[in-house]
């Protein structure tokens, strides 16, 4: 634009020139070679201009790209409203605000190859004494090596590549305002373990996991619940690691297909001799095509060991599955149907269910209001929740 | 038992490793070149003046990554390498666009170091044809990959963008 402006004044500084001379009858030579060298001034500053000019523009861009930092900080939250009638005679409801998580990530790139990545946590906004309930934790720290392109080894405390929430929980990402529970009782997210893991693609679609860690640590007193057995690296017991593998396929865009096992020799890290190992088998897709979108995934461990069979523990299952609508790209309604049992091992009455629906509303791609209404159905005698949960989340 | 792991899994990264790809997979005068059948136009330079950056910050979210983009036009049909960062790092495309459709688009670079199933065909030829509508949108839905969502997102602002300056520039 500036160069045709330029172009154009000075043409029509020609002309005018040419049309004046051409109204005289006679020029001399004198004024013609003097009207010759300032065209030829004018050029030669027009050519110094445009350079000066593609040169400033340079700057302005090369700037621009430099002022990108290697160190980079970002995080996400949320607050939960819960408003739930406890069905269970003598029962205590459920009413509450809570700030469930707000965490913190910073991450920093040393060069080209090597990167670190961490995650600071603070769960139901205090922690401490007399803050019962109340955590700060990390939930990742780790240095990530590129060996190519297609292929990494981390190592420090790293999420375990299993379920669907566990590796991407931010808020605006997910549908209801608490995450599912098979994500929470069977696939214990968010579940982070020490250790190294390698992750990799090939082919057009594939990509895979595979991580040796620090392994849960179940005892009889939790009834050998997976939850309970986390110990999060924090001077966690190294007795019995664990290897976790995962498979992806993502071959036609909008689907997700992956499969995960995990293996761990001693469930207990040795102090029950009733018990044994513990083996994980997990299976989710995620397809969305269009408007439309659905969410399955299973999950179920196999507990070796008469502890763990005596209780029915030596089994845990559960299984959920999310439709879900987007109206438009700030509005998008779900339902869910969640399922799990960590005593399905026996015939007692110990299987859960769960229904929800609700909606989700993104004022902008990375903030989300959410509001949801839940039915429970549990085991005579257990704590069974009904009603609405309304939540807000961000991250950036 | 973890011994077994380890042999399986380093066995498994020796095979799978000659399989993968460099992240630069065309460039961007190769991709010209290709465009017009071996023999590219003179490249012109759109400045991104106030005329355009209102809508430039309103497809892409923030302004352009530079002051100019060169591009590449020949009667309806014009050529774009355009820019812009996934998560952390800058994807470089490579867009063909004729009679105000989309008839390509390519990813030439790709940066970031996750997400890049967005580079292979079965999710660009989800752009074929597209169009924008008069509020800048995408004329149709774009199913995402999972786990690239950041990348998605730039791809579909850059094919809005192009399209867009296609429309300004059009002679």
């Amino acid at each position: 634009m500036i160069r045709k402006t330029l172009l154009c004044s000075s043409i029509t500084i020609i002309l005018q020139t040419l049309t004046l001379s051409a109204s005289h009858a006679a020029v001399s030579d004198e004024d013609f070679n003097q009207l010759q060298s300032i065209v030829k001034d004018q050029s030669a500053q027009i050519s110094s201009l445009q350079e000066k000019l593609e040169l400033t523009a340079d700057m302005i861009d090369q700037g621009g790209r430099k002022s990108s930092s290697a160190t980079s900080i970002g995080g996400y939250g949320e607050l939960h409203y819960n408003n739930l009638k406890n069905q269970k005679a003598g029962g205590e409801d459920k009413k509450q605000i809570d700030m469930h998580r707000a965490v913190l990530f910073v991450s920093h790139e040393f060069n080209d190859n090597i990167r670190f990545w961490s995650e600071l946590e603070v769960e139901h906004s205090q922690a401490g004494d007399g803050k019962s309930g109340g955590e700060v934790s990390m939930e990742q720290a780790y240095v990530e090596f590129d060996i190519h392109d297609q292929l990494s080894v981390r190592s420090g405390m790293l999420l375990i590549p299993a379920g669907i929430i566990n590796e991407t929980h931010e808020p605006p990402t997910f549908y209801g305002v608490e995450r599912n529970p098979i994500e929470s009782k069977i696939v214990p997210s968010t579940w982070r373990e020490g250790g190294v893991a390698v992750s990799g693609r090939f082919g057009t679609a594939w990509g895979f996991d595979a991580a040796l860690h620090s392994g849960l640590s179940t005892s009889i007193a939790d009834k050998y619940g997976i939850r309970k057995g986390r110990k999060v690296a924090r001077q966690a017991p190294a007795n019995d690691l664990a290897v976790t593998t995962r498979l992806k396929w993502t071959g036609i865009p909008g689907l997700e297909l992956a499969a995960t096992a995990q293996y761990q020799p001693d469930v207990t890290q040795g102090t029950d001799a009733s018990a044994g190992s513990a083996l994980l088998t997990e299976a989710h897709v995620v397809w969305s095509h269009g408007p439309f979108a659905v969410r399955g995934l299973y999950a179920t461990w196999a507990l070796e060991g008469n502890g763990p069979k005596s209780i029915g523990a030596n089994e845990q299952t559960g299984w959920y599955i999310e439709p879900s609508y987007k109206v438009n790209s700030q509005w998008g309604v779900f339902t869910r149907y969640n399922n799990w049992d960590n005593q399905a091992g026996n015939s007692s009455d110990s299987e859960y269910a769960q229904l929800d629906a609700g909606v989700n509303y993104w004022p902008h791609p990375k903030i989300v209001v959410k509001a949801d209404y839940q039915r429970q159905s549990t085991p005579n005698g257990k704590d069974n929740y009904d009603g609405i949960n309304l939540g807000v989340g961000y991250q950036f | 038992m973890i011994r077994f792991y380890f042999i399986v899994f380093f066995t498994f990264c020796f095979v799978v490793s000659p399989c993968v790809a460099r992240s630069v997979y065309q460039t961007p005068k190769d991709f010209v070149s290709k465009a017009f059948l071996g023999t590219p136009p003179a490249p012109k330079t759109l400045w991104l003046t106030k005329q355009y950056s209102p809508t430039v910050k309103k497809i892409l979210g923030h302004q352009y990554i530079k002051k100019r983009i060169q591009y590449w036009r020949m009667n309806n049909k014009s050529v774009w390498i355009l820019e812009e960062i996934g998560k952390e790092k800058t994807i470089t495309l490579g867009l063909i666009i004729n009679e105000q459709k989309i008839q390509q688009l390519s990813v030439l670079i790709y940066r970031e170091k996750r997400g890049d199933e967005v580079r292979h065909h079965f999710f660009t030829r989800q752009f074929d044809n597209a169009k924008i509508t008069k509020d800048h949108e995408l004329n149709r839905y774009i199913d995402g990959v999972s786990g690239a969502t950041l990348s998605v997102n730039a791809l579909k602002k850059l094919a809005r963008l192009a399209l867009y300056l296609d429309s300004q520039t059009d002679e």
